[in-house]
């Protein structure tokens, strides 16, 4: 596999394929009001979830927001106190985790430390209770194929017979995910596969995994922290906040027209500015701007990312402000800026531009701006 | 009693105090009915000696009770035991804090080898120890003799922890009190070895746990303890509440210690503040001071395991060759095999329903069912052999001097070990891999055996064959429980030495060294081998 980055980028196509509406049966998943917890405090308030076939869905949320304990009901593995988990048209909120039918790819792996890569991918093939004295040749031979198949899949041909702890991280993530894909699953989940590896290698293993997730056609499931993860690899994103999901959509569209300004905030950088929606425009202390279409009226936040907002010489347009801090990323500038009478914001300027703590400025809002309601 | 027999073995298979923490990591995974049962069972069976004690000393007369609770015998041995337990935790806490310092802040040639002599003495009984002094010294008894054994028997209890402890110190500190103008060593000892303080004096707990509860070193010096005491009213009364009466008591301070260790140990883990820890690479002495470490830690380590060894081979040159009965020799390690492996095994059968249940449902109810389960820990040899030879004549008559009590009491004493190893191993099998076994459509009894029994197996057997070894080195129980005509290696050494034929008994002796070299080879893969790489 070749997995490079050019697999990685944000996929819109698969944003604009999004299913159209269908009935829950149409669906791979289907996750309805979910409440679990440990002991007395639920961790989960009525959860609703779901995936179409061969979609990728992200659930974005801090530590203990309960993503965990999600992917846990989904998996069986956590009795919830309420709702329901529907995979294709069966429901299988009692039915015991070996029953399922769903994939689980584990924080680092957890691959079986005493068994080789190929006996850990086939694993889930081997026949179980009786069906063991029953074993044919054919289909030993069938798992075989199918576990070389898989490590194809990955990239892994050649690992076949050595143990976990010959393998790097990287390495093991895929095991695990081609472990989990062996029996075909109706539904693979990943539990924040991605994050105990360093920033470089990240990239690359997510890059890997996602293409042999898509590869494969699964429908999966990835629970995470980091919304650049969520935001590049999914069809959908599901932000879910002190176990509540707050918003479901597309990445870009989460991105661009979040729905509250927790979200908004949770997914990128922003200055969230007070305002009052007058028609069709907002007035915030970076003056009017047009709004986009469907937006809240009356007291708002304006969402702001850096990158829509400009910054200009004392001359130019836009209201006065002080440079309170720059930042320099490389191929741009953050520039912190203090319109007079008002909050910070960052603007995000092309690398070469001189400014400096201190200076003054103007800044100005480029295009329509997205509001979300003021609470 | 024998060296492990009674307290915990901190030092080969740390075993966590139990109940140490309410519900977490798997919490909410409700145990299944038939292994809490099976636990609630072994618990039961764990708390056996215990409580038929007491209810032997209950169903005697209150007044004899009471006469024998304030007689004066009773204060000379406390006054004896005290005075003992004192001069061993004094002796060990100092040499034990002086090697720990060595080893963990100088650098030595060969590092590896001086941290395995300095836990190697754990492994040879002390009775043994107490063996080769009487013979060199025919005439050696009473106090000084047995603290020189005890102390450097009991000092690695100490030394371990206390190494490990300066080793996971933060030496931050240390490096701001220099620049703060304290010398080194000023620096070192205001600063760094408190961190070390609070792991030395659990240690030299369990040091006063294992002087309280031995047997073998003070009967074989004459040195009046609880655990003498308890064989002799045993062995010369018909009456036997003395023995049940001194036996209760004892217990009731040996478990008083594991009380105090536990807390100790606990306020200890709690009790890291820093979370960066900075490393000093270890000093270097100069060539003097590197001489004087090597010698001074090769002189005690000699003395506790070049020792005995040496006195013995010498005691059969003296003797002009062996003159042993072989067959029957022969027969004592045939019978302390079996014995040991079935108590082995039998241990590990008791210790899996537990050990899994405080791995991976813990609870109130799971804490509780492990703190009995280790009450063995607490129990010296004496305790549990009496009370199993009371409780056998009174329900079991058909079952007194078999095997089978034997077996039984060798299992409830070594519980602990079995207990911890099986609890860690399992705990290292990751929960997610066993999960994982469960979406990939195998049951939970299926995952037990396809993943959790196999990573697990060789920590749980490690925890058996530690109980083997470890029975087969078991004597004042063997005393009492023995079935009639069987001997065991450490018996017949017993029988030898009381005869005062030392010659006779050093093949006993050695045989018994080098079954104590077993699990001392497991301590070195498992133990400071894993330290020194760190």
């Amino acid at each position: 596999m070749t997995g490079g980055s050019g697999d990685v980028g944000e996929r819109w196509d698969g944003a604009a394929m999004a299913p159209t509406p269908m009935g829950p049966t149409a669906m791979a998943l289907t996750v309805r009001g979910i409440v679990a917890g440990y002991g007395h405090e639920p961790v989960l308030h009525g959860v609703d979830l779901e995936a179409g076939p061969g979609e990728l869905v992200s659930v974005l949320g801090a530590s203990g927001s309960g993503k965990t304990t999600l992917l846990r009901v989904v998996a069986g593995l956590h009795r919830p106190r309420a709702g329901s988990v529907h995979l294709g048209a069966d429901d299988v909120t009692a039915v015991a985790p070996e029953q399922r039918g769903v994939g689980l790819v584990p924080q680092e792996g957890a691959l079986f430390a005493h068994l080789s890569v190929a006996r850990n991918v086939g694993f889930g093939l081997a026949p179980t209770g009786r069906a063991r004295l029953r074993r044919t040749a054919a289909a030993t031979a069938a798992a075989r194929a199918r576990v070389g198949e898989l490590l194809d899949l990955v990239g892994l041909a050649g690992t076949a017979d050595r143990m976990p702890h010959q393998l790097s991280g990287g390495e093991r993530r895929r095991v695990a995910l081609a472990r989990a894909l062996a029996p075909r699953p109706r539904v693979v989940l990943l539990d924040e596969p991605f994050s105990a590896l360093d920033a470089g290698l990240r990239e690359q293993v997510r890059g890997e995994v996602v293409a042999a997730l898509r590869a494969a056609g699964s429908t999966a499931v990835l629970i995470t922290h980091d919304r650049r993860e969520a935001l590049s690899v999914s069809d959908r994103v599901a932000v879910l906040h002190d176990g509540r999901v707050e918003q479901t959509a597309a990445p870009r569209e989460l991105y661009a027209t979040p729905a509250t300004a927790r979200v908004a905030r949770f997914v990128g950088d922003a200055a969230l500015l007070p305002g009052r929606v007058r028609g069709g425009e907002v007035e915030t202390v970076l003056g009017r701007s047009p709004v986009r279409a469907g937006a809240a009226t009356g007291a708002v936040l304006a969402v702001l990312r850096p990158e829509q907002l400009r910054i200009a010489a004392p001359t130019g347009t836009g209201v006065a402000a002080e440079i309170v801090d720059v930042e320099f990323l490389g191929d741009a500038l953050l520039v912190t800026a203090r319109p007079d009478g008002g909050p910070a914001v960052r603007v995000r300027a092309p690398a070469g531009e001189p400014w400096r703590p201190g200076e003054r400025c103007r800044v100005a809002a480029a295009g329509p701006v997205h509001v979300v309601p003021d609470r | 009693m024998l060296r492990r027999t009674g307290p915990a073995p901190a030092a080969v298979a740390p075993p966590d105090p139990p109940g140490h923490s309410v519900p977490a990591g798997p919490a909410g995974r409700r145990a299944p009915r038939l292994l809490l049962a099976a636990s609630v069972g072994v618990a039961a069976a764990a708390a056996l000696p215990l409580v038929w004690l007491l209810v032997r000393v209950a169903g005697a007369d209150p007044g004899r009770v009471a006469g024998l609770l304030a007689r004066g015998r009773t204060l000379t041995l406390l006054v004896n035991s005290v005075l003992l337990v004192a001069c061993v935790s004094a002796g060990c806490l100092v040499l034990g804090l002086a090697t720990a310092t060595l080893l963990a802040r100088v650098r030595l040639p060969r590092p590896g080898l001086w941290w395995v002599l300095a836990a190697l003495p754990l492994a040879v009984p002390s009775y043994l120890l107490a063996f080769a002094v009487l013979a060199v010294r025919p005439d050696a008894r009473g106090l000084a003799p047995l603290v020189l054994v005890l102390v450097p028997a009991c000092t690695p209890y100490v030394t371990l922890p206390a190494a490990a402890a300066l080793r996971a110190a933060d030496t931050g500190p240390e490096d701001a009190a220099r620049t703060l103008g304290r010398g080194p060593l000023a620096a070192f000892c205001r600063v760094t070895l408190p961190q070390a303080v609070p792991a030395a004096l659990a240690g030299t707990l369990l040091a006063a746990l294992y002087t309280l509860s031995d047997f073998g070193a003070p009967a074989l010096l004459r040195y009046e303890s609880f655990t003498w005491a308890v064989q002799a009213a045993y062995e010369g009364t018909v009456d036997r509440t003395g023995a049940a009466v001194t036996a209760l008591v004892l217990a009731a301070l040996t478990l008083l210690l594991v009380v105090a260790e536990r807390a100790a140990r606990r306020r200890f883990t709690r009790g890291r503040a820093t979370s960066a820890v900075h490393r000093t690479p270890p000093a270097h002495p100069g060539r003097a001071g590197t001489a004087a470490a090597v010698g001074g830690l090769s002189a005690v380590a000699a003395l506790t395991l070049v020792g005995p060894p040496a006195v013995l081979v010498g005691r059969i040159v003296a003797a002009g060759g062996i003159d042993v009965d072989w067959a029957r020799l022969a027969s004592a390690a045939w019978s302390t095999l079996l014995l040991a492996g079935a108590a082995g095994l039998l241990a590990v059968l008791l210790a899996l329903p537990v050990g899994v249940l405080a791995a991976r449902h813990r609870s109130r109810g799971a804490a509780a069912v492990e703190s009995i389960a280790y009450l063995g820990q607490g129990l010296p040899g004496v305790v549990v052999g009496l009370a199993l030879v009371f409780f056998s004549l009174a329900v079991l008559p058909g079952l007194y001097q078999t095997a089978a009590v034997l077996v039984f009491a060798y299992a409830v004493l070594l519980l602990p070990k079995a207990l911890g190893a099986t609890r860690s191993a399992v705990e290292r099998v990751p929960v997610e891999a066993e999960e994982v076994a469960r979406t990939l459509g195998r049951s939970a009894a299926g995952t037990w055996w396809a993943v959790t029994a196999r990573q697990a197996w060789p920590g749980v057997a490690a925890g058996g064959l530690l109980v083997t070894v470890t029975a087969m080195k078991e004597l004042p129980a063997t005393l009492m429980l023995r079935p009639t005509g069987v001997d065991t290696l450490a018996t017949r050494l017993w029988a030898e030495t009381a005869l005062g034929a030392y010659g006779a008994a050093a093949p006993a002796a050695l045989a018994l060294l080098l079954i104590a070299c077993v699990p001392a080879a497991l301590l070195v893969r498992a133990g400071p081998a894993r330290e020194q790489e760190r």
